[in-house]
């Protein structure tokens, strides 16, 4: 069982429907004994990161996240969640994040050609680091989509995968068991659902 | 980089598909459900639903169409129609929809733009514009393209992106549904005071037409209706020539 965790940042519908199409058991949950006890984590987000980060602190689950990281339990943050993995942020301030991956996150505006729109929205091609379980089937060249305007910086040795939008944007990163998409697997259409299914399989 | 995309639209009357020519003539097309599958699986960037009913009826028929397509389909839902309040934003965004687009709603309370996008993030609004040209000017139509509001398309397009709009469509009635080619002049003008998104709207009436919009750089996306539903050109053929013409696509 997957646990998508609740801490009121996000429409999780969709994650929870495209895990259900996979025939992948998951629930959506704020409830730590159920947290812990399922194979895996998804951690979502949308919205602000100071804001994000705070409410997993108010509700404790920035601890049990990092000790159930530290056990090796497969984890997988998505959007604003793979972010929040992050030492830190500089979005609008300075907030600490997780610390489960080294690196932080900044601002893509200055450090992209003035062409380029933010946020970096839109289908955009993996291009694959690293080898990994995660891509077991998936291609190079695999498009997916994002929708992000802070992108992580600082974090070469564990990114899988990049995006190129004027810099390259980590777009799987990965430390231990701890993985972070920065797209939207599951509104990435049949390759999206196919990182959800390898990350199920870990 | 990323792609442009190709945008299928879904007009839903009372839980059914349906298209009309110049904004008017309806006919039933198909089931939305059915036709969003289709439209998935030949390679749709993106799906975009006008709930175009005004009864009550009909507004709980679409949340069921549109709670089945999201649970369904996993690539990103944009849903327009009868939004006038964040209630709205809301409603539609927990059946599964990721951006909500705005037309009349924001003409009657442009604050609906700033208020959604403080609350849902930017990247979750879209502007949603008729124009037409009037004496030479650009001018925002509402009630589905029946009424001149006399306001200046141009600076409503800059006034929705200094509100928080993540997003713009760009439709034009003068040439919505004749298939003659998308609006270019208006279309450049627009995208060039923005740096927003544009997504190009009415016209569309073969794949060079979407050609011309993308080599003329004026939008980021295509979006038409009558041509797909119809089956006159298939997304999947449009992407591909679209790719031998070095315009890139997700295939």
């Amino acid at each position: 069982m997957i646990a998508i965790i609740d801490y009121g940042c996000g429409n999780l519908f969709s994650l929870s429907s495209s895990l259900r199409a996979l025939g992948i058991e998951c629930r959506i949950t704020g409830d730590k004994d159920e947290i812990i006890a399922a194979d895996k984590i998804i951690l979502p987000g949308v919205g602000a990161f100071g804001d994000a980060a705070q409410k997993l602190r108010d509700c404790g689950m920035d601890k049990l996240i990092c000790e159930l990281a530290g056990e090796g339990k497969p984890i997988l943050g998505i959007c604003l969640g793979m972010q929040l993995l992050f030492e830190k942020s500089f979005e609008y301030g300075a907030h600490m994040g997780l610390g489960l991956i080294k690196g932080y996150v900044g601002p893509l505006e200055g450090q992209i050609p003035n062409d380029l729109k933010i946020p970096h929205m839109g289908w955009n091609k993996l291009n694959l680091a690293k080898s990994d379980p995660i891509f077991k089937y998936i291609e190079p060249g695999d498009y997916m989509y994002f929708v992000h305007s802070f992108y992580a910086r600082n974090c070469v040795e564990n990114t899988l995968a990049f995006a190129e939008y004027g810099v390259a944007v980590p777009a799987i990163v990965k430390s231990g068991s701890v993985y972070g998409m920065q797209f939207h697997p599951e509104k990435s259409g049949a390759k999206g659902l196919a990182l959800l299914k390898a990350f199920s399989e870990l | 980089m990323i792609t442009k995309r190709i945008i299928p639209c879904l007009d839903v009357r009372n839980g059914r598909v349906v298209k009309g020519v110049n904004f008017e003539g309806i006919q039933d097309v198909a089931s939305p459900v059915e036709l969003a599958h289709f439209y998935n699986d030949s390679g749709a960037d993106e799906l975009v639903f006008y709930d175009i009913t005004a009864s009550v009826e009909g507004r709980a028929l679409f949340t069921d169409v549109l709670t089945q397509v999201a649970s369904e389909i996993f690539i990103p839902l944009t849903v327009g129609g009868g939004i006038n309040t964040l209630d709205d934003f809301d409603r539609v965004l927990k059946c599964g929809a990721d951006k909500v687009s705005v037309n009349s709603g924001a003409i009657k309370d442009p604050s609906i733009i700033e208020k959604a996008a403080k609350k849902y993030g930017d990247q979750c609004v879209v502007l949603s514009m008729d124009i037409k040209r009037v004496d030479g000017s650009f001018h925002i139509f509402s009630k589905g393209g029946r009424i001149d509001t006399g306001i200046d398309a141009l600076e409503w397009a800059k006034m929705g992106e200094n509100n928080g709009a993540g997003e713009l469509v760009v439709n034009s009635i003068d040439t919505d549904g004749v298939k003659q080619g998308f609006d270019l002049e208006m279309l450049q003008k627009i995208s060039d005071l923005v740096s927003i998104p544009v997504i190009a709207s009415g016209g569309a009436g073969k794949k060079e037409d979407f050609l011309e919009l993308f080599k003329a750089s004026c939008a980021d996306a295509g979006l038409a209706a009558s041509i797909f539903h119809f089956k006159e050109l298939s997304i999947r053929d449009l992407k591909n020539y679209l790719n031998d013409n070095n315009i890139e696509m997700r295939i």
